[in-house]
C-alpha cells in the first residue's frame, strides 16, 4: 500500500490549552478494574493513537470520553475546563463524536433521515441533504443522502457514520476500529480523510491493533495493557515489534508455515453453489465453485457482508440446501444434511461468534464441549450424558491449548473472548476432523493468542487436515493460506496461490473486479491473468 | 439513592433464595388481606396454612392435591427449559381425562387387569394429542405455540361439556353433566388406606424422577437446554428446533394427560365437565416456582397444594370467597418475579451525583 506523505505533527501552542486531558481515570466493575490512572492528553489536530490488546481497556476509556459510562475516579478537562459527560449527547455538544466499531444505523431508512435522527430538534431534510451533499464532497467521502441504508456497502455505511459526526462540526472524533470493514483500498480514502480533518485542527482518537496502519496514520500513541498507560510513543519512529513489545510486553510471536504437500485428495468441493438468502438484506450466493483439498488451508478473503455469512451457513449446515450436490464433502453430497451429519463425515466448524453460537454462555466449558463433540468423542452412552468424560475432554482442549480459565465448569461467558476462542478452536481441532471450516479465527483476539491459533491450524494442516478460512483480515490470510480466493458480491473469484498473488491484488479484487467477473467488471482495470 | 446494579454474573445463592422470599411475601401480604378484611389474622394463618398439614388424612389431601400439579409442571418444565411456551396444560389434562374415560366406559363393568394399564396409556396419549396440534402449526406454519395452546384449552373444555352433557352424560345420573362411576378395575387403587390418596402420587413421584433424569442427565434433554439458552449455538451445534418443540410439547402434554387421567380414575371416578379445575395453569406457576427443576417442582407443588386447600379451609371456617387462593397464588407469583429481579442484579446505595 503506498504510504502517505510524512506526517507534520501539530505544532503545540504554549498559550492553547490542550483539547482533551484525562488525569488520573479509573473504572471498576465488579469483577474487574478496566481502567486504573489513566493519563492522555490530546492537542488540537493531533491524530492519537489508542493501542492495546482486547480487553486492555481500550473501549471502556472510549465510553468514559463520550459519556456512555461513568469514571470511577480521575478527573477530565475539555479545552482547559473541567468537564463531567453526562451522556453522548452531552459529549457531542461538546464537541466530541464517535463513530462506533459496529454502526448504529437503521437499514430501512435513508441516509438523510438517519442523520436527522441523530441531530439536535427536527431539521428540514432538504436543507440536510444539501449539507450532506458538501460536508461528504468536501472530505472525499461520497455518499447519497436519498439512498437506503440497507442498499449501502459496509464502507458506505461508514461513510455515512462518519459523515453524521463531521456535519456536527466535531473538534474530537473517535474512531473506534474503523478498517476492520473496508478494503485497502478504502482504508487509503478514510486515512486522507482523518488526515485532512486533523489538519483543519480537528483532534482524533484512533482505535486500533493494527499496528501498521497506526504507524501510518497517527502522530502519537498510547499503549495501554491490563487498563493501566503502558507507554507513549511517536509511531512514525517505532517498529511494529518495538510497539507489540510494549503493547503484549513480549516479543511478537511469528507463525511457521511450510510449503503444502502436493496432491491430497479433495475435502471440500462446492459445485456451483447458488443460494438465495432468506434475509431481505442478505446476500445472495451465485455459482460458486471451490475445492480444498487434504493438506492445504484456502483463505476466503473479502469485505464483510459480501455473502461470508450465507457461505458458512450453507457450509456448516445450519443452513441446509434444496439440492444435494452443490456441497460435497469428503466425498459425500452433502448439501441436504445437517450440522450433525456433516460432522460425522469429518467436519469441524469454528463460527465467526463466539457466544451464543460457537458456546452457549451460561453453560459450563464441559458442557459445551458436548455441544460439538458428543459423538466423536464418546461423551454420550445410550443417550445419557459421560460428565467425567466430558470434563476430560474440555480440560484436554484448556491444557493443550493454554484456555486461561477456572477449570471446565468455568462458565463459558466468565472467560475473556480470546481464551475462549481458543477453546472453541481447541474443541474443533482436538476431534481430529478431516475437513476444518474456520470463520474470522482470529477477530477480537490478543495479537499472542492469534499467533497461537495460527499455528495450530498451520499444524493441523501439515497433519494432513484440509482446512478453509474465511478472514476479513488480509494480513492473517497472506501468513496461513496457501491458495487464496476473493468473496464479493455473493461470487467467488478464482482462485490463486498465495505467493502468486499480493495484498494489493486481492484488494482490487475485493471489490468484485477480478478477471472474467462479468457484468461486475465495469471498471478499465489492467488485468493480464488469464482466467483460471 | 437506591439503584439497580447488574451484578457479574447470576447469583446462585438467591435463584434458591427468591422463591423463599417470595412465599415470606407472600405470607405478609395475606396477613394484611386478612386483617384488612376483618379477620384476626392469626386465626386466619392457622386455618389458612396450618390446618392443612393438621394429622394424617390432612396430609394425604394435601399430597392428593399436589399430585396433577407436580405432574403438569414437571412436563411443561421440560418444554420451558427449551423455551417451547405450552399454556395449554389445562386443556391437555382435560383430553387425558376423557381419553382415559373413554377407555373406562369402553370396558364397563369388566375386571381386566389392564384396564388401568390402558386408561394410563390412554390418558398419556390423549394429552399428547392434544399439545400435537400447536406442534404441528408452529412447525408448519410457525403459528405462535403459546396462543394456540391457550386457546385449545376452551376448546377442550367446550369438548368435555359436550360429552358429560350429550353422549356419555349418566343415564341414571338425575341429568348431571357426569359420566356413569368407573368400576373397581377403572379406579386407582390407593397408596394409604383410609385416605383418598391414589396410585397417581407415584405416577408423579416417578415422573418427577424421569424428568429429572431427562432435564439433566440425558442428551436429549442437554440439547433442549442448549436451544433454550442460545438458538443460534443449537443451531451451529446441529439439535433439531423442529424436534425440540416437538419433544417439548408432546412430554408436556403427555404429563398433563396422566395427571388428568389420575383425576377421572382417582379421587372423582367420573369425568364432569369440572374436571380441570385450573391445575394446568397453576402448573405454570409451579413450574417457575420450582426453578423448571424436578426438586423445586416438588416443593412447589406442595406449596401450590396447600394454597388450593387453604383457600377451601378459609372459606369453610372464615367464610371468606373461595377465590382467595386465588389472591394467594397471584400474589406468589408476583413477589417471585419481582425476587427474581435480584438474581442478576444487586441493590446498592448510591450518593446523589457521584
Amino acid at each position: 500500500m503506498p504510504i502517505l506523505p510524512p506526517l507534520t505533527p501539530p505544532q503545540p501552542s504554549a498559550a492553547a490549552p490542550a483539547r482533551l486531558v484525562l488525569q488520573g481515570i479509573g473504572k471498576v466493575y465488579p469483577t474487574v478494574v478496566a481502567n486504573d490512572d489513566i493519563g492522555l492528553t490530546v492537542r488540537a489536530g493531533e491524530i492519537r493513537a489508542i493501542l492495546g490488546e482486547n480487553g486492555a481497556g481500550k473501549s471502556t476509556l472510549m465510553k468514559i470520553i463520550y459519556g456512555v459510562t461513568r469514571p470511577s475516579s480521575g478527573r477530565m478537562f475539555w479545552e482547559g475546563e473541567e468537564v463531567q459527560v453526562e451522556s453522548p449527547a452531552h459529549a457531542r455538544s461538546l464537541g466530541i463524536g464517535m463513530v462506533f466499531q459496529h454502526f448504529s444505523l437503521f437499514e430501512t431508512l435513508t441516509v438523510v433521515e438517519n442523520v436527522a435522527l441523530a441531530l439536535p430538534g427536527k431539521p428540514a431534510l432538504d436543507a440536510l441533504a444539501q449539507r450532506i451533499v458538501e460536508v461528504s464532497a468536501r472530505y472525499g467521502l461520497p455518499v447519497d443522502p436519498r439512498r437506503h441504508i440497507h442498499a449501502l456497502s459496509v464502507g458506505e455505511r461508514q461513510r455515512v457514520e462518519i459523515v453524521r459526526c463531521l456535519l456536527q462540526d466535531p473538534r474530537l472524533l473517535i474512531m473506534d476500529e474503523p478498517t476492520s470493514v473496508l478494503t485497502p483500498q478504502a482504508v487509503r480514502k478514510l486515512f486522507e480523510t482523518l488526515r485532512r480533518l486533523a489538519d483543519e485542527g480537528c483532534s482524533i482518537l484512533y482505535i486500533s491493533h493494527k499496528l501498521d496502519e497506526i504507524r501510518e496514520l497517527c502522530h502519537t500513541a498510547t499503549v495501554l495493557r491490563g487498563g493501566r498507560v503502558t507507554g507513549e510513543c511517536i509511531p512514525a519512529q517505532e517498529t511494529p515489534a518495538s510497539m507489540a513489545r510494549l503493547m503484549i510486553g513480549k516479543e511478537l510471536p511469528r507463525c511457521e508455515h511450510d510449503a503444502p504437500q502436493a496432491g491430497g485428495e479433495v475435502r471440500l468441493r462446492l459445485a456451483g453453489l447458488s443460494h438465495a438468502s432468506d434475509d431481505p438484506f442478505g446476500t445472495d450466493l451465485r455459482d460458486l465453485h471451490l475445492d480444498v483439498h487434504a493438506g492445504e488451508i484456502v483463505g476466503i478473503a473479502g469485505v464483510s457482508g459480501n455473502g461470508q455469512q450465507e457461505l458458512l451457513r450453507v457450509i456448516s449446515g445450519e443452513e441446509p440446501l434444496a439440492e444435494r450436490f452443490p456441497v460435497q464433502i469428503c466425498g459425500v453430497e452433502a448439501g441436504r444434511l445437517s450440522p450433525g451429519r456433516r460432522r460425522r463425515l469429518g467436519m469441524a466448524f469454528v463460527p465467526e461468534e463466539r457466544l451464543g453460537r460457537g458456546a452457549v454462555p451460561t453453560m459450563s466449558l464441559a458442557d459445551n464441549a458436548l455441544l460439538t463433540a458428543a459423538h466423536n468423542q464418546g461423551l454420550v452412552t445410550a443417550g445419557f450424558l459421560r460428565f467425567e468424560r466430558a470434563r476430560a475432554f474440555a480440560r484436554r482442549c484448556i491444557d493443550d491449548f493454554n484456555v486461561k480459565c477456572g477449570g471446565p465448569a468455568a462458565a463459558a461467558k466468565s472467560l475473556s473472548g480470546g481464551n475462549l476462542q481458543k477453546f472453541i478452536v481447541g474443541r474443533e481441532i482436538l476431534q481430529a476432523p478431516r475437513l476444518l471450516v474456520c470463520a474470522q479465527p482470529t477477530w477480537g483476539v490478543d495479537v499472542g493468542a492469534a499467533a497461537f491459533i495460527r499455528q495450530q491450524i498451520i499444524d493441523l494442516r501439515n497433519r494432513g487436515c484440509a482446512v478453509l478460512v474465511i478472514s476479513e483480515e488480509l494480513d492473517e490470510l497472506f501468513e496461513i493460506c496457501d491458495r487464496i480466493a476473493v468473496i464479493a458480491k455473493g461470487r467467488l473469484s478464482p482462485v490463486r496461490a498465495a505467493g502468486d498473488t499480493s495484498i494489493e491484488d486481492i484488494g482490487v479484487w475485493m471489490s468484485g473486479l477480478w478477471p472474467g467477473a462479468g457484468d461486475t467488471a465495469d471498471a478499465p482495470l489492467a488485468m493480464e491473468t488469464p482466467h483460471a | 439513592m437506591l439503584e439497580l446494579e447488574a451484578r457479574a454474573e447470576p447469583s446462585r445463592l438467591m435463584s434458591w433464595a427468591s422463591p423463599l422470599l417470595a412465599v415470606a411475601l407472600m405470607l405478609a401480604g395475606g396477613l394484611a388481606v386478612f386483617a384488612a378484611l376483618g379477620k384476626d389474622p392469626v386465626e386466619g394463618f392457622r386455618v389458612f396454612f396450618l390446618n392443612p398439614v393438621k394429622d394424617l388424612y390432612a396430609l394425604s389431601e394435601l399430597l392428593l392435591k399436589a399430585t396433577p400439579l407436580m405432574l403438569c409442571a414437571i412436563g411443561l418444565a421440560i418444554g420451558f427449559r427449551a423455551n417451547v411456551w405450552n399454556i395449554g396444560a389445562e386443556g391437555q389434562f382435560m383430553l387425558g381425562a376423557v381419553a382415559a374415560t373413554g377407555v373406562a366406559l369402553y370396558f364397563g363393568d369388566s375386571e381386566s387387569a389392564l384396564v388401568l394399564p390402558a386408561m394410563v396409556l390412554a390418558g398419556a396419549a390423549g394429552g399428547a394429542a392434544w399439545a400435537a396440534i400447536p406442534a404441528l402449526l408452529r412447525t408448519r406454519f410457525n403459528a405462535n405455540e403459546i396462543l394456540v395452546s391457550l386457546m385449545l384449552v376452551y376448546v377442550a373444555q367446550l369438548f368435555v361439556s359436550w360429552l358429560v352433557f350429550g353422549p356419555w352424560k349418566d343415564p341414571d345420573g338425575f341429568n348431571f353433566p357426569q359420566t356413569r362411576m368407573f368400576a373397581e378395575a377403572a379406579t386407582l387403587p390407593m397408596v394409604i388406606e383410609g385416605t383418598r390418596l391414589h396410585f397417581g402420587f407415584a405416577i408423579a413421584l416417578a415422573a418427577l424422577v424421569a424428568g429429572y433424569a431427562f432435564m439433566n442427565r440425558s442428551h436429549a434433554g442437554f440439547r433442549m437446554r442448549v436451544a433454550g439458552e442460545a438458538v443460534d449455538a443449537a443451531r451451529y451445534a446441529g439439535f433439531s428446533a423442529t424436534r425440540m418443540i416437538w419433544v417439548g410439547l408432546l412430554l408436556g402434554g403427555a404429563a398433563a394427560g396422566l395427571a388428568g387421567m389420575g383425576e377421572v380414575a382417582g379421587p372423582m371416578g367420573q369425568l364432569t365437565d369440572k374436571v380441570a379445575s385450573g391445575y394446568g395453569f397453576a402448573a405454570i406457576i409451579v413450574a417457575f416456582v420450582g426453578r423448571l427443576n424436578a426438586f423445586g417442582i416438588l416443593l412447589a407443588s406442595l406449596l401450590m397444594a396447600l394454597l388450593y386447600i387453604g383457600g377451601e379451609q378459609a372459606q369453610q371456617y372464615l367464610n371468606l370467597p373461595n377465590s382467595i387462593s386465588m389472591v394467594f397464588q397471584g400474589m406468589l407469583l408476583f413477589f417471585l418475579l419481582g425476587a427474581d429481579v435480584f438474581i442478576h442484579y444487586r441493590l446498592r446505595l448510591r450518593r446523589r451525583g457521584a
